[in-house]
């Protein structure tokens, strides 16, 4: 998104950093005062050439001047004083302090995006510690083990006396809880060596097949071609390592073919770039169930959505329990790897009103407040019978929103990943203390 | 007149161990492994005090504790939650509900004798 704004106000912040007089840099550069007085105050555009000649008059790079450069350190600054519990009356004059101190702007940012890093590895480890089924019923069988083994080694070494037949119960026990402490260790040892495989480990065939496709960009080019033999789309492929996983992929790729067939690349496009972001005039367009429309938005090619001006697309879907069964994870919308998500998506909520679409405006809760745009359906799967159970998917499509930029006419609706790394406090729909606020 | 404490836990060993402990205490100690089926005595015949295991299969601890608290008659009944489980989020969740004390496996013998005194002055 254009902001010249930033870019005259930066240049002015040079300019009096420089000690120089707006006629004397207008000058310089071959402009007239009362035009550079304008650009100046945001109300003419630079040229490059220009914005090139003022960056060689004032000793900086062009990038210190432009929008780019700085609007990340802006976006860093901004996100550590929102964090800050201090009086940020400041925080309006956010662009003067990145142009006067580009360094330490630079620093503040770094510092900022490491925090985030590092958050999202304590949110990946505890929601491993949590949620993992695994790993929670091996450690749980390890310290049962444990617990009895040390209560009993205590009971025999008391100075009191035990009766024989109590020592020999208590003897047997300490040998059965050895064993079974061996044993659990040594599958909890061969279980993280496995998970070392990945740099947060791979647990469940959904992983698997969520590292091949993350790997192919969400993307594959035979199901555009119409050419789709499953089984040998799946077969060499070095993330799919089990039969379980395999058979998942199968079962997408059969899924995506089958949107693709329905809406077939070159006609899609050309509506997307007639309607833009519009799932629902696109489903109508080409008479197909809109969480369909979602599924093959977000699994388009990246240069077709650039194309038609829209960035890369989320996709979360899960089943009738509230169980994701597909992720694909969008910038800044981060998505819980095990338990549930955050119940104020509507992805949750698509399941209570089925075949209805939903759409709300999202904003993540605390940090930055990135805001996005959120379409939803809950639909069956599988064949229906009258009397027989029925399943849902629901499908919700995760798209940014620019800052600033449209679809601000709803107030959007604070949400976390989980509540355990969630700041917003007082949700109406928190059913854990967060991990990341004091005092929760 | 000798206390009576309930143990509600599904690891026999460790069941077994303090069935051992209480009883050279001074206890008389009833076990058992189903948290449902317990439940049931629990209120028509309520001990002095319930060592509870909180991951239990069918019903679990928080389960228990809540009808516990729920009765009448064993509203008051001191309760002390035994877990392998020592986050902080179930930690809060069981004082929420009630209990008396919560303890971590593993333990130590003394430790759960002196808290167990403390619930109930023996």
């Amino acid at each position: 998104m254009p902001r010249p704004a930033l870019t005259g106000t930066r240049i002015r912040a040079r300019r009096n950093l420089r000690g120089l007089r707006q006629a004397e840099l207008a000058r310089a550069v071959g402009v007239s005062p009362s035009f550079l007085n304008l650009i100046e105050h945001n109300r003419r555009k630079v040229s490059p050439q220009l914005l090139e000649a003022l960056a060689q008059a004032l000793a900086v790079s062009a990038d210190a001047l432009i929008e780019e450069t700085d609007g990340r350190l802006i976006e860093g600054a901004r996100a550590a004083a929102q964090r800050s519990e201090a009086d940020l009356a400041e925080l309006e004059r956010i662009d003067e302090f990145t142009g006067r101190f580009p360094g330490w702007a630079k620093v503040l940012a770094e510092t900022q995006g490491r925090v985030e890093r590092l958050e999202r590895v304590v949110e990946s480890l505890n929601d491993r510690m949590t949620h993992d089924p695994y790993l929670g019923e091996a450690l749980h069988e390890i310290i049962s083990a444990v617990t009895s083994v040390q209560s009993t080694a205590s009971i025999l070494t008391d100075s009191e006396e035990v009766d024989p037949d109590w020592q020999a119960r208590f003897h047997r026990n300490i040998v059965q809880d050895s064993a079974r402490l061996a044993e659990g260790a040594v599958a909890l040892v061969n279980y993280l060596d496995t998970a070392q495989s990945d740099e947060a480990g791979l647990a469940a065939p959904l992983e698997e097949v969520e590292a091949w496709l993350t790997r192919l960009g969400f993307h594959l080019p035979e199901i555009e071609q119409g050419r789709v033999d499953a089984d040998a789309m799946v077969q060499g492929q070095v993330e799919l390592a089990s039969d379980a996983s395999r058979a998942l992929a199968q079962q997408w790729i059969t899924r995506f073919a089958a949107d693709a067939a329905a809406l077939p690349l070159a006609e899609l496009t050309a509506a997307l770039d007639e309607t833009g972001l519009a799932p629902e005039a696109l489903a109508a367009r080409f008479d197909v169930p809109f969480d369909k429309i979602l599924r093959r938005l977000a699994l388009l090619p990246e240069t077709c959505l650039r194309d038609a001006g829209l960035p890369p697309l989320g996709l979360v879907i899960c089943d009738s329990s509230g169980t994701m069964v597909f992720r694909r994870a969008v910038e800044g919308f981060r998505l819980p790897r095990f338990g549930g998500g955050c119940p104020l998506w509507p992805l949750y909520q698509a399941l209570q009103r089925p075949l209805v679409p939903l759409r709300k405006v999202l904003v993540t809760a605390g940090r930055l407040g990135r805001r996005y745009l959120t379409y939803a359906c809950a639909a069956p799967v599988g064949s229906l019978t009258y009397d027989g159970p029925v399943a849902l998917h629901a499908t919700m499509l995760v798209a940014p929103l620019a800052v600033g930029g449209a679809d601000t006419e709803a107030e959007p609706v604070p949400v976390g990943a989980s509540c355990r790394t969630c700041a917003q406090l007082d949700c109406i729909a928190r059913r854990e203390p967060s991990i990341l606020v004091a005092g929760g | 007149m000798q206390k009576r404490v309930l143990v509600i836990e599904d690891e026999p060993n460790i069941s077994e161990a303090l069935r051992f402990i209480l009883s050279r205490n001074g206890w008389r100690v009833e076990v058992s492994a189903d948290g449902k089926a317990a439940l049931g005595s629990l209120s028509a015949d309520p001990p002095d005090l319930l060592i509870l295991d909180l991951m239990l299969p069918g019903v679990n601890g928080f389960d228990i504790l809540r009808q516990v608290r729920a009765y009448d008659d064993t509203r008051t009944l001191p309760v002390l939650m035994l877990t392998a489980r020592g986050q902080a989020a179930d930690r809060i969740e069981a004082e929420r509900l009630g209990v008396t004390r919560f303890m971590t496996k593993p333990f130590a013998n003394a430790d759960v004798l002196a808290t167990v005194h403390e619930m109930v002055q023996t």
